[in-house]
This record gives structure tokens, sequence and C-alpha cells, in this order.
């Protein structure tokens, strides 16, 4: 299963650098899915099948469906990807390349000179996360409730733009 | 049948993965973009909790991951509702038109 | 009677004025004029019948101490340190006290007519009243600590009156310098208090002398600093030298103002003060010596200055710092008793002579100026004949006059007395002769001679009243005290006794006593006929020598009161005033007004960086977490 994950590894990586350098919004989503999916394929081989199936049902699901939805409602078309010509120029990825890059390779410095040893290869069920969400984490899973009813409360109110009255003319 | 990975190897990809991300929110000017960016780091955040949860064989990785999972939908709730209202606003999805608050 | 007296508090006498006062403050603006004046010269008129009632009780039935003290309350009790706001009575209160209420009524009762046409005349009388309620309390009390009281608020009703009409600028500065040049006297006083109660632990008045008397040797160091000290003060409130300069400026506040506080009343308190304290004196010689001396000198300066003054009212300015310089020559050569019998019938013919001037300025539509006025005396007899007697007590005219008898006690003790000597009745009797002559320059100018000034209006019956009162009071006021050769009456001394010891008398002789009055008396009467030579019979003499050029030099220098004025200027006012534009751009905030700047600079320099756009800030918080990674990974 090792050969699942690093191959997961490189599709995920790969997905995810071809959606941040594409100047299509639909495609860019479509790679993102693909790295999402990946992500999911490295959890099936680490054993947390729950959290794969989060990662696909979730992410790949409903996160980017919406993502999905509001591309639609802007009509983005061939002139948005005009427009992102326009203004992703290639001198622009000089300097959060070389910030992001010193960032990464200051966490491998990091990851190498820690502890280390390897994953067990014990699969950790969906059991073990019930048992443990509903048992000591109950409180984060009431705040996590807390904070999706927040986000749902302003995303309606947001959402509902014809209504609202401050700066909008 | 499970896979035993050096705890190291998925670390690190999941520090390229949010390299990754950090990249798209830096030099993307689209609000789109640079929210999907965003996404790709939450997602790696959260994949070095499985990781290091799978490193134990302990549930807690997984449980954060799930809390990841929420903060990730509900930030994009509220973040495309915003950015639907920006649209309209500023006549398209360029972050940096968006600069009234200038110091 | 005199049961029913002794059983009046005394608290009464000051609280009456004060509560006048309150009244008029309060709700004084809102009071129709009649009121308003029945209630300013109602309550002093009232404080002066109690005071009368007090004085019945005290004179039948005096007390054994010879002091009647009342304990309020407790005022400041703080620890050991314990100031009770008592009342004490004694002769020399009692002197004091009918002084200040019986002229402070007179002339409460002229200024209903005075100030008639007043717009802020309730203002005026609420001040007055407090005024006397403060000059009361100054008197009374029975602790130096409340004496303070009283003094810093006569000095604060003194400014309030002298800047009366605050709409005019020179009036506001003149209320300022008199305020300031006190204050300086005040921070003596103060710093005496403070080595007093050091010293003595107490600063209730019979407790800290006797104490003093006791502890004290005679001329040590400790004494000689206090009572320098409370001469200090003594001399910033009685407009001594060096501290004279306010007085003539404080004319520009209403004439009986001048008549009430700059002449009979607050002004006096010096000479009160340093007869209250005489028990320091004694045991400071050299601060005796300098009493005399600057009151030697104070009366001979001031005597030519009011010689050559044009305004009527800086002329009797001038002649209340001479004649206060004599108070000070009789203090300083331990004629305590005659100074306050001098400080007696100063208050009635200078308050006369205020009265009196005040009435010829309204007469004339508020014109000061003498030169502008004359022939007076018959268009205001009244005034005339009330003036002329008020003039004549201030020459201390022989034999008829109150200014005689007390002016004579001092002169004598001043040849007399063992700290006296020749030179100080020297200066004195040569400040008869320019008393002499200043006073009947005045007369003659003012009511002789062609008319000049149309006068306008003839003063009422409200203020000639009032005007005869003082005269009959400048006239009679002298004969409780009669020197040995003229019928030896010692009614006032003998009340004063327990008070104030008598001059140490070393060169007593009967027949050089008589000599003296008589080389005294024929002085002021060669100053009466020289001013009536001078002014009368031959007014061009004067204006020659005025048009010479040392006599116009030395009339410039006395005009301006020996230029004191400029040279205070100099040395101190021109100074402060450079020294204040030096640090008016406040060198010593810059230190702190820098941190500030500073702080400015960062805000715009990091403010620009604030350009409002995500990226940027996205950029900065993946520099700061590359950076605190760093640090992370490079320990």
């Amino acid at each position: 299963m090792n050969h699942v994950f690093y191959l997961s590894s490189a599709i995920a990586l790969l997905g995810a650098a071809l959606a941040m350098a594409c100047r299509n919004a639909f495609h860019a989503l479509l790679y993102v899915v693909v790295s999402l999916l990946a992500v999911a394929g490295i959890f099936f081989s680490l054993g947390a099948d729950f959290a794969a199936a989060l990662e696909i049902i979730v992410y790949a699901g409903a996160i980017i469906v919406l993502f999905i939805f509001v591309v639609m409602m802007l009509n983005l078309g061939q002139r948005a990807v005009n427009r992102e010509d326009d203004i992703l120029t290639p001198t622009m990825w000089i300097g959060p390349g070389v910030l992001a890059l010193a960032l990464f390779a200051e966490l491998v410095v990091i990851l190498i000179r820690g502890a280390g040893g390897s994953t067990t290869g014990i699969g950790v069920g969906p059991k073990d996360v019930s048992l443990a969400l509903f048992g000591p984490f109950v409180i984060g899973v009431e705040l996590a409730s807390f904070l999706l009813l927040a986000g749902l409360v302003g995303a309606v109110y947001l959402g509902s733009g014809a209504r609202s009255t401050g700066g909008e003319r | 049948m499970t896979a035993e990975v050096l705890l190291e190897h998925g670390l690190v990809v999941a520090s390229a993965l949010f390299a990754t991300g950090l990249i798209g929110v830096l030099v993307r000017r689209n609000l789109l973009f640079q929210l999907l960016a965003i996404e790709i780091m939450l997602n790696a955040a959260g994949m070095a909790f499985v990781i290091a949860g799978a490193r134990w064989g302990e549930a807690d990785g997984q449980v954060f991951f799930i809390f990841i999972l929420v903060m990730a939908a509900a930030e994009v709730a509220v973040g495309l509702a915003l950015l639907l209202r920006l649209s309209h606003r500023f006549r398209g999805l360029d972050g940096d038109s968006v600069s009234v608050m200038r110091g | 009677m005199i049961d029913v007296c002794r059983s009046l508090p005394i608290w009464l006498i000051p609280a009456l004025p004060a509560a006048g006062f309150v009244v008029l403050a309060l709700v004084g603006a809102r009071f129709p004029r009649r009121w308003v004046a029945i209630v300013g010269a109602g309550s002093v008129g009232a404080a002066a019948a109690a005071t009368l009632c007090t004085a019945i009780g005290f004179l039948g039935r005096p007390p054994e101490t010879g002091v009647i003290e009342e304990r309020l309350w407790s005022w400041i009790d703080v620890g050991s340190f314990e100031i009770g706001f008592n009342l004490a009575v004694d002769a020399l209160s009692l002197v004091m006290i009918f002084v200040v209420t019986f002229v402070g009524f007179l002339i409460h009762v002229y200024s209903t007519e005075y100030m008639a046409d007043d717009s802020a005349y309730s203002r005026f009388f609420a001040c007055m009243n407090l005024f006397v309620a403060f000059m009361l309390m100054l008197v009374l009390a029975d602790s130096l600590f409340l004496l303070y009281l009283g003094w810093e608020g006569v000095g604060l009703c003194s400014y309030l009156l002298i800047g009366f009409w605050y709409s005019d600028p020179a009036n506001g500065a003149a209320a300022r310098k008199a305020f300031i040049v006190t204050r300086v006297g005040d921070t003596a006083f103060a710093i005496a208090l403070l080595l007093l109660y050091k010293h003595a632990g107490t600063l209730d008045i019979q407790a800290a002398m006797a104490w003093a008397a006791d502890n004290w040797a005679v001329g040590s160091g400790i004494a000689v600093a206090v009572a320098l000290l409370l001469l200090g003060g003594a001399v910033g409130k009685s407009a001594q030298l060096p501290l004279q300069v306010w007085l003539p400026d404080a004319m520009a506040g209403p004439t009986p103002v001048s008549a009430l506080i700059h002449a009979a009343t607050m002004v006096t308190a010096g000479v009160y003060l340093i007869a209250r304290t005489h028990v320091v004196f004694e045991l400071a010689p050299t601060a005796m010596t300098t009493v005399a001396a600057v009151g030697a000198a104070t009366l001979l300066l001031a005597g030519c200055s009011a010689l050559v003054q044009t305004d009527i009212k800086r002329v009797l300015a001038y002649s209340t710092i001479s004649q206060i310089g004599y108070m000070f020559l009789g203090l300083g050569v331990g004629a305590w008793s005659a100074a306050v019998f001098h400080l007696m019938t100063h208050a009635f013919f200078k308050a006369l002579l205020f009265l009196g001037a005040g009435a010829v300025i309204i007469s004339l539509h508020h014109e000061q100026d003498i030169f502008k006025m004359g022939g007076l005396r018959r268009r205001l007899p009244g005034v005339f004949w009330t003036f002329l007697i008020g003039s004549a007590s201030l020459a201390a005219l022989p034999l008829v006059t109150a200014g005689f008898y007390s002016k004579d006690l001092i002169l004598w003790a001043a040849w007399s007395s063992d700290s006296g000597s020749p030179w100080l009745w020297a200066a004195g009797a040569g400040g008869a002769l320019l008393t002499a002559v200043y006073a009947f320059r005045l007369v003659f100018i003012v009511f002789f001679g062609d008319e000049r000034g149309h006068v306008e209006r003839r003063p009422g019956l409200l203020i000639l009243v009032p005007l005869t009162v003082l005269a009959v009071l400048s006239v009679v006021g002298g004969f409780v005290e009669t020197p040995s050769a003229l019928g030896h009456v010692s009614f006032f001394f003998d009340l004063l006794d327990p008070v104030l010891p008598p001059a140490h008398a070393t060169v007593a002789g009967h027949g050089t006593e008589v000599l003296l009055q008589t080389v005294v008396a024929a002085i002021t009467l060669l100053g009466v006929g020289l001013a009536f030579f001078l002014y009368v019979r031959r007014p061009a003499i004067p204006a020659a020598v005025k048009a010479s050029p040392l006599g116009a030099w030395l009339c410039g220098l006395w005009l301006s009161g020996w230029g004191f004025d400029t040279l205070y200027d100099r040395i101190f006012v021109r100074p402060f005033v450079a020294v204040a534009g030096l640090l008016r751009a406040d060198p010593l905030d810059e230190i702190s007004s820098s941190v500030a700047r500073v702080i400015a600079a960062g805000n715009s320099a990091l403010s620009r960086t604030q350009d409002g756009r995500v990226r940027t800030y996205a950029f900065g918080i993946g520099l700061g977490a590359v950076i605190a990674v760093a640090v992370v990974v490079l320990t």
C-alpha cells in the first residue's frame, strides 16, 4: 500500500499546483477535485477510512460543488480567462514562490530533525473516531455546531444582498 | 494491508500542499482562486493531523480533521457569500480592487 | 444690660456681613436696588450694633484674663495638628472691630448713593460685605492660622474690588498687581507661621506668644527670622517699602473701596499683625529697628510722592502709605498703643478724605485730576468743610484734630523710647511738614481759586451724613488719649494696656516732651502756611520749580513713586517675561513630545504598508510565519 500513498501524494501535489496555475476557474476546480480525491486516497492508504470518506463527501462533494455553483452564478467565461492572463504576469510568481519555498524548506528541516518513526499500519475505523468525537471531544463537537450555525446565518445574511442598506450604492 | 510510511514523508507531502496553497493565495488576485487556495491549505493542515494520528494509531487525528473540515465548510459558505457581494459591487473578482480600507 | 451684652455671641459680628454676602451673591442680582442697599449696608450696620454691644459688655465687666474667647468648632484636626475655629476679643481686637464695623458701615451707607448708577450694584455690595466679614475674621481670630484665612480673604476682596470695573484692562492689571505684590508678603507671612508652628507647636496666638516669650532669648536668630518674616507679610499688606507699589494703582477701584480697603482697614492689617505678635518683635531688636527704618523711609518717600501727584485719589493713596509709615515707625520703637491709636484716627480721617474726594469726583462727573477742579468751596460747602477737617486731621493741626494727638505720641516715642533715636524723630518731623504741605495743597487746589470744573450734581444726604459723622470722629477721636501737658486723658492706653505694653522710655522728660510737641506743631503750621503761600498766593512758584530741569526731574521721579515700578519691571517682570518667553515653547516637553513624534512617524510609515490589499496582508502573515519558524530552526 506504500505505493498507493506515494502515488496519491504525487497526484495531490500535481493537482494542487495545476489548480493554482490555471486560468480558467472551472478547470482549476476540477484540478482541486482531483487533488482532494488523491488526498482521500492517501487517507485510505493510511487506514483512516472515515476521514477519507468525509474528504470525498464534504470536500470534493459539498464544498467544491458550492464553488461550482458560484462560478456558474458569476457566469465567468472567456473574458474572465483573458482578464486572468492580464493580471497574472510571470514575475508575480517570484516573491510568493521564494516565500513558500522558504517555509517549505524550514518545515522539512524541522521534520527531518524530529522524532520520526513510521505509521503503525493499523487502521483507525469510524467506530474509534466516533467514540473519540462523542467522548472526550464532545465539547468540540458542540463548538463546531455553533460555528456552522454562525456560518449559516452569515451566509444567509450576506446572500440576501437586495435587502441590504449599508454601503452598497 | 495499510501502508507503513515514514511519518516525515507524510508530513512533507502535507507541507508541500500547504506551500502550494500559500503560493496560490499570494499570487492570484482573483478572489475565487484565493478561496480555493485557502481550501488547499486547510486541507493540508487536516492531512497533517490524519497522518500524525495514523503514526500513533489514535483516533484524535481524525477528530481534528473533522473539526477542520467543519471550519472549512463554514468559511467557504461565508467566503463565497462575501465573494458574490463583492463581485456585484466591484464588477469583478479582482481582490486588489477591494482596497478601500487602505491606511 | 451688661449681662445681656456679654451673652451676645461674638460670631454674630463676622457672620452678619457674611450672611449679607451670601444673600447678595446668590439672589442680589434679582433684588431691586433698594433691597440691595438695605441688605448690604444693613448687615454691616447690624455688625456695628453687635460690636457696640460687645464693647459695652467688655468695658462694663472686663474679663479677668483680658480676653473673651469663643470656641466655635474644630476646623482642622489631623493627628496632633489641631486648628480650632475660635474667636477672641481683647482690647486690641475691640478697637479693630470698632473701626472696621463703624467706618465700614458709614462707607456702606455712602456707597448706596455713590454707586447708585452702577449696573453691578449687588456685586459691589456682595464684595464689600465679604470684605468686612473677612476683615472681622482677621481681627477676631484667636489663632494665626485663622488670621491668615482672613488675611487672604481680604486680599481676595481687594482684588475683586480693585478690578470691579473689569471691562477696562488697566483696572484688571491694577488688581493683578495688587494681588501679586501682596502675595510676596503673604508668602513671607506663611513661612513665618510654619516656622512658629515648627518651634512652638501651636498657632494659637496667646499660647504661641507665651511660648516664644519663655523659650526664645532676646535677639536669638530664630526670633529675628520669624519677626522679619512677619514684617514681610505686614509690609506687603500695608504697602510699605519695598512692596508699596501696588497701592497707588489700587485706586482703580471705586472710591468707597479705596476708602474702606485701601485706607481705613485692610492696609492697616499689617500694623495689627505686628501689634498682635509684638512679643516676637520685642525678642528681636534687629527686627524692631528694621520696622522703624521701613516706616521712616516709607513715610518720607511716600510723602514726597504725594506732593506732586495730580490725581486726587493718588495723592490720598501716597498719603495713606506715608501715614502707615508713621504707624510702622511707632511699632518699630515699641509704641504699640500709639501705633494702634494712629491706626484708628487715620481710619477716621482717611476714610473721610476718600469719601470727600469721591463726592468731588462724582460731582464733577468722574473727574480725578485736581488741576481740573478748583473753587469748589462755594459749590460743595458740605464736602468742603468736612474735607477741610479731614485734611487738618491728616496734617495733624495742633490741639483740635485727632491726627495731632496720635501722631504726636508716635513722634514722642520715636524720640524717647529705648529703640528710638533723634534720627527717627527727625524723619517723622520732616514727614509732618510734607504731610501738611500736600494735605493743604489738595485743599487749596481743589476748593479754592477759580472754578474750573462744572458741578453736575450735588451730593445727597446719604453722602453728607457719613462725611459729617467721620468729620466729627476725626476731631473728637483724638480726645480719648491726650499728652500729659494737655489734660492727660489716657482712656485709650489704659484700655490697651493689658494687651500692649507701654513703650519703654529712657530720656523721659516733661520739658522735652512739651518742647518737641511745640516744634512739631510749629512745623505743621509752617507746612500749612507754605501750602497757602505756594498754591494760593504765588501759584507761579511751583510752576517755575516744575519748569526748571532739576525740578522737572524730581517731579517726574516723585510722580512715578521714586521709579520703583520701573525698577521692579527691570529686575523682576522683564526677566520673568523673558524666561516665560523661553519656556513658552516647552523645551522640557520636547523629551516627551519627541516620543510622540517618533510614534507618529512610525504610524505614518506603518500605515503606508496598509494598502488595503488582502494579498499584501497574507504576504505579511506568511513572512511572519517564515521568520517565526526560522527562529525555531536556527536555534
